[in-house]
């Protein structure tokens, strides 16, 4: 398995990872404040093995590929890295439009000649069936709603835009990294 | 609308209430209850109730103060002492 195409989907699920996670404390109703963080927290992790099997192949750590590369090295897509806090028709649009996608994505992966990498792909995808039934049940909800429908046509197109990152994208990064680079030579 | 969710720890052991998930329709509650109740592996199963669906039930008539109807209210242990005493086995065990 190619380490770069592994470091797409991890650096897309840590990113929607976090900017799920700015949900957190001030989702519409408490249940879903549980639930979305829950999802967040899953896509990291699943960025965190992702990453793993990355880094064993580039020599490297983990923590080295989520947060000591440069803003330029992040091969993320437009996306995943869109601000939506507060829209949440369209957190939910993205949510499922990125659910819809990630399952052909670890499908795919699922076949792949590397064992270890087929095995955490089948893993991923036991979680991931909760999240998309989870985008399903919101996509059932709001389906008649225009402004979500306004919101998928709006996101769609940028799917898998990976040509150029957000124009902020240095201040994200700046914000992601900060804590690990406050303390010169900190093994955290 | 509030589910009421009772979980399972162990198969074969009695479900018991865990606690209560707000969701706009059985879906969304089937999915916060096994988010807030069973993530974990704490259970093994959940039963996700509509509260309207339970009937409570707090009013228990005694009016004529039938105790032995309760445990509390029939005592065995000076009855067994009275009864051993007199098969002449009081002092076995």
């Amino acid at each position: 398995m190619n380490a770069q195409a592994l470091l797409e989907i991890a650096d897309d699920e840590l990113i929607l990872g976090w900017r799920n996670s700015e949900w957190t404390g001030i989702a519409p109703f408490l249940e879903e404040d549980v639930a979305f963080s829950s999802i967040a927290q899953n896509e990291i992790g699943h960025a965190r093995a992702l990453y793993e099997i990355a880094a064993r192949d580039l020599g490297t750590t983990a923590d080295e590929l989520a947060f000591d590369r440069r803003p330029e090295e992040y091969r993320s897509s437009t996306f995943v890295e869109l601000r939506l806090v507060p829209d949440w028709a369209k957190t939910i649009a993205r949510h499922w439009l990125y659910e819809q996608a990630d399952e052909q994505r670890i499908k795919a992966l699922m076949e792949s000649d590397d064992p270890e990498v087929a095995g955490l792909a089948a893993k991923i995808d036991r979680e991931e069936t909760y999240h998309r039934m989870h985008a399903q049940m919101w996509f059932d909800r709001l389906q008649d709603e225009p402004r979500f429908l306004a919101a998928l046509d709006e996101l769609r197109p940028l799917v898998d835009r990976r040509r150029e990152h957000i124009p902020d994208f240095a201040e994200f990064w700046e914000e992601m990294t900060v804590v690990r680079r406050s303390v010169a030579g900190a093994t955290w | 609308m509030i589910y009421e969710v009772f979980r399972q720890e162990r198969k074969g052991q009695p479900f018991q209430h865990a606690g209560s998930v707000e969701a706009p329709n059985e879906d969304f509650a089937d999915w916060y209850a096994r988010e807030q109740y069973g993530r974990r592996g704490e259970s093994v199963a959940l039963w996700v109730v509509p509260r309207e669906a339970v009937h409570e039930i707090g009013e228990f008539i005694d009016e004529l103060e039938r105790n032995y109807h309760r445990v509390d209210g029939y005592p065995l242990k000076e009855k067994l002492k009275e009864a051993r005493e007199r098969a002449g086995t009081a002092g076995d065990r």
